[in-house]
């Protein structure tokens, strides 16, 4: 690339036509020395107004309506008129083309950090890494979210806003038991799900024989041979991912009422990869935007000023307080993303002998970008702290670790950032991401289906911490409303003990109506 | 790389949910807003603002884990070293879980716009049918906008709708532009060929006469922005208050009428963009005084009801016609009147209040021991009910209590079908 010294803005005001000079800029160094590969792009422009909209309903442009969104937004609009937060300088969505929100309110330079951010840094992690393509489906999102919105839409019409209302709340509070782990992915495609819908119609049709009736049955099944193991088989248990489960299973569904639970476990699923990769997502788009940014200061293309105002806002996304800090929240994902995408670059660009020791496969590797590109496709934030926080990163940021067992009389120091502490420190950070940790392992193990139609839970309980009690109440009475019948959960310890168990009875039919 | 421009779309997409989140939340708003206009003055009871609202009913349930032995990793080390032991208390080394944690917060914070505030507060009440009156009376005209006519007087030209139809015009009829004139000039003028010097000049003289036929603005063109006149609705109130500030009215007996009272004022405003209030308190003579001596000054003296009705009359014969103003007026009395008064009390009522007054509501305030049942009725009510069984209009209730004031309020105001309107 030639210098071109030409300055994309002057001053802190934009026009259309910047914008599109600034993306074009990004554009060339995120494509042609990055080697990025993106989804088209799409900018939009929006008040704060409509950042607050588009915050409430969790970063999507048409969703459909729910009073907790309501809430949401009061609550987040008050925070905002005290002055006590602050918007966040843009959303990205994943999709295709990606869509990236700027607020008007931003500066050119703002905007050109957004552009190189969201537009780019963002944008090519979801495009690429493995998580995001194996679950996500960014051409059909835009589709099913605008069929969702009207389907639900049309099911107020239809049977009451009251209806539909309590179907979501109950829907809302099982959200995050609406995952599937493990399989492949499902297509989020409108015109699939009408045709879908419509097979199978046309196979209940066509399937239909009334001299099936006639057909003399069998030897009647005992109740030995229907064994507890084969109805667990038959019903697909154990399944973690309970409003699958309702779906399929709950005896006394509406059709729309199932339609409703699936929208709703899509959308959980669609959110799945963005809970996984924090770290990573941020971290690439940080480490892409100052990438951009330096390289277009060093064109010429951004004045010495507008470089110092991005340093500006760049070091305050980049800050991680100490844990005795006011400020401190946990880590920064920012902060903790970028410094070790930047540590990988020197590693692989000027490793030190520890280095080499570490990371014998890419210390000295020479191509940054090659060894970054690799990273962000394959791995997600368990994986990728595992395998490349550095001890030289946890010197840096002098990370400790701390075991607190309620029974002992303080709370121990385990490992600090020393020889011996290095892989403990990594270990537990690493494990700190993993989904498989921070959501409590439930699931339907069993339904009584001989007696009294009751659904059963278990919740596997890992290092002692058990079920919020109020709340559990709560969600198992949404779960119950669905199921129509009486649901128990208990909360077994690793050995196999009871520790407590929750009984829970329907509503009455209002939720099942 | 598509930009689009957002800004222009409809706003406040997320208003539907806001709607459904304070439908959903109603009762527990509406209550709020009872509590919060409680502490308010009356003139600023109208204003929206921070309502809290207890979370319960509101939550969102989650399956959430709590206690248990923690791992943590967390940056910033200082002094530690492997092996110590932190104590439990105080902020070092991350909080342990405390009891009660993830009860989440109490309340729920918020922001109610000013319509919202008062559309609560005032949910399902409107005024008595009364305007009926009013309307056979003359009333003030203003002029209002209703399109474009042909003619009018030159004062009222819309040049931009003139203009808009002349350059129609022009264009429907090929007027020739300016330009292509002076360029037909210029090529006129450079030319040297004869012939051409003459194909030239007749084209031109065939534009610039064309030009001529077709005027640049034609009468046709003007439009005159018309004006219809539209009857006034009376949109200022006055409102009495009325009240006996005798050593038998006691704090809490004012403290309830300075509650409806209130109610009165916010319902008002919604309906009227002027709303004047009038005090009149009165012992055994009436005076006209600002709020805080009405509610906080003191006095002493017997009780003459026909005095403050006097004043009242008084006033609206000096400052507000009936022709311009709406006169709602509201007393409240412990019921206490001397007996000799209740002749010229009814009079000075049916003849020469009730005939000017939208509305007259009569309350009768009393100690919070009894409720409203246990109240015998006082002379003055059972006076009011006399000439109430007579068809004066006017409405009266007791009220003992802090708490019934907005019942009785909402009775008062209740939406009505015909036949209770009839009754009442």
């Amino acid at each position: 690339m030639t210098a071109t010294g030409e300055r994309l803005f002057e001053g802190a005001d934009w026009d259309f036509q910047a914008l599109q000079r600034i993306h074009d800029a990004c554009e060339e160094v995120a494509l042609g020395e990055l080697g990025l590969d993106v989804y088209p792009n799409q900018i939009e422009v929006i008040t704060a107004e409509q950042m607050l909209d588009a915050y409430s309903s969790v970063g999507m442009p048409l969703f459909y309506k729910h009073w907790s969104f309501g809430k949401q937004f009061a609550h987040q609009e008050t925070f905002y008129r005290k002055g006590l937060m602050g918007l966040a300088y843009e959303i990205v969505i994943n999709s295709s083309p990606c869509i990236s929100y700027l607020m008007e309110e931003n500066t050119a330079t703002m905007q050109t950090l957004v552009i190189a951010h969201a537009a780019f840094g963002h944008n090519h992690f979801f495009k690429n890494n493995y998580l995001f393509k194996q679950w996500t489906d960014a051409d059909g999102i835009l589709d099913y979210l605008d069929f969702a919105k009207n389907y639900i839409a049309q099911c107020e019409e239809r049977h009451g806003r009251l209806a539909v209302e309590v179907t979501l709340d109950a829907a809302h509070a099982l959200m995050s038991h609406g995952i599937d782990r493990y399989p492949g992915k499902k297509k989020l495609d409108l015109r699939a799900e009408e045709k879908r819908a419509g097979d199978r119609r046309q196979h209940e049709e066509s399937a239909f024989n009334d001299l099936w009736r006639t057909v003399p049955a069998g030897k009647v099944k005992t109740r030995s041979v229907l064994s507890a193991e084969r109805r667990r088989t038959l019903l697909g248990l154990p399944q973690e991912n309970i409003l699958y489960f309702l779906e399929k299973t709950a005896p006394r569904l509406q059709p729309w009422q199932r339609e409703i639970l699936r929208i709703v476990r899509h959308i959980a699923q669609y959110f799945y990869p963005q809970s996984q990769t924090k770290v990573m997502n941020e971290g690439t788009a940080t480490y892409v935007h100052y990438r951009i940014m330096s390289r277009l200061h060093e064109q010429g293309r951004l004045s010495d000023g507008n470089f110092l105002e991005f340093l500006q806002s760049h070091t305050n996304v980049v800050f991680q307080p100490s844990f005795d800090d006011q400020r401190f929240s946990g880590f920064n994902p920012y902060a903790l993303g970028f410094a070790m995408m930047q540590d990988i670059e020197r590693i692989v660009t000027k490793p030190d002998e520890e280095d080499r020791q570490w990371f014998p496969d890419i210390a000295g590797k020479g191509d940054a970008m090659a060894v970054l590109r690799d990273v962000w496709a394959n791995y997600r934030d368990e994986s990728f702290i595992s395998q490349f926080l550095s001890p030289r990163l946890m010197r840096h940021f002098r990370m400790f670790h701390l075991h607190d067992d309620p029974t002992e009389a303080g709370i121990l120091v385990d490992a600090i950032h020393n020889e011996r502490g290095y892989r403990g420190i990594r270990r537990e950070l690493a494990r700190q991401y993993d989904v498989g940790y921070i959501d409590p392992n439930i699931e339907v193990v069993d339904v009584d289906l001989a007696g009294d139609r009751r659904l059963m839970l278990r919740h596997a309980v890992v290092k002692g911490a058990q079920l919020q009690e109020t709340d559990t109440k709560r969600v198992l009475q949404h779960l119950a409303d669905l199921w129509t019948y009486d649901v128990s959960l208990v909360e077994v310890d690793t050995s196999g003990n009871v520790l407590k168990e929750y009984v829970v009875s329907p509503r009455g039919v209002s939720a099942a109506a | 790389m598509y930009i689009v421009d957002r800004r222009l779309n409809p706003g406040s997409k997320s208003l539907e949910n806001r709607q459904r989140f304070l439908r959903r939340a109603k009762a527990l708003v509406q209550g709020a807003v009872k509590k919060t206009s409680q502490e308010r003055d009356i003139k600023d009871v109208l204003e929206g603002g921070e309502v809290a609202i207890p979370l319960d009913g509101m939550t969102e349930p989650r399956f959430r884990r709590e206690g248990g032995t923690r791992d943590m990793v967390l940056p910033g080390n200082k002094k530690f070293v492997e092996g110590d032991v932190l104590p439990r208390s105080g902020q070092s080394g991350g909080s342990p879980s405390e009891p009660g944690e993830g009860e989440g917060e109490d309340a729920f914070r918020f922001v109610l716009s000013r319509d919202e505030f008062v559309d609560l507060f005032l949910d399902d009440l409107e005024l008595p049918d009364l305007a009926k009156r009013r309307l056979t009376e003359a009333e003030s005209v203003s002029l209002q906008r209703a399109g474009y006519t042909t003619s009018g007087s030159p004062a009222n030209i819309s040049i931009s709708r003139t203009v808009q139809l002349a350059l129609a015009r022009r264009v429907a009829l090929r007027r020739p532009r300016r330009e292509t004139i002076a360029e037909l000039e210029a090529a006129l003028a450079e030319c040297t060929d004869e012939d051409r010097r003459a194909v030239l000049a007749a084209e031109l003289e065939a534009l610039m006469a064309k030009a001529k036929r077709i005027p640049f603005i034609d009468p046709l063109d003007i439009r005159f922005r018309r004006f219809e006149s539209v009857p006034k609705p009376v949109a200022q109130a006055v409102m009495f208050c009325l009240m006996d500030v005798s050593g038998s009215m006691s704090e809490h007996m004012k403290d309830l009428a300075k509650r409806f009272y209130m109610l009165l004022y916010v319902f008002l405003t919604r309906r009227y963009r002027h709303v004047e209030i009038v005090f009149i308190r009165h012992t055994d003579r009436a005076e006209e005084v600002d709020e805080n001596t009405f509610f906080h000054g003191p006095a002493s003296g017997g009780t003459l009801v026909s005095s403050a009705l006097a004043a009242m009359s008084e006033i609206v014969r000096a400052r507000f016609s009936p022709a311009d103003w709406n006169i709602y007026a509201a007393q409240a009395s412990d019921g206490d009147n001397s007996y000799a008064d209740s002749e010229l009390t009814s009079r000075l009522l049916t003849d020469m209040i009730l005939p000017v007054t939208q509305f007259f509501a009569y309350l009768e305030v009393g100690d919070t021991s009894g409720g409203p049942f246990d109240m015998p009725d006082s002379s003055l009510w059972s006076l009011y009910q006399r000439l109430q069984a007579e068809g004066a209009p006017l409405s009266m209730r007791k009220v003992s209590d802090r708490s019934e004031i907005f019942p009785v309020f909402k009775d008062l105001f209740h939406r009505r079908t015909k036949q209770e309107k009839v009754a009442s």
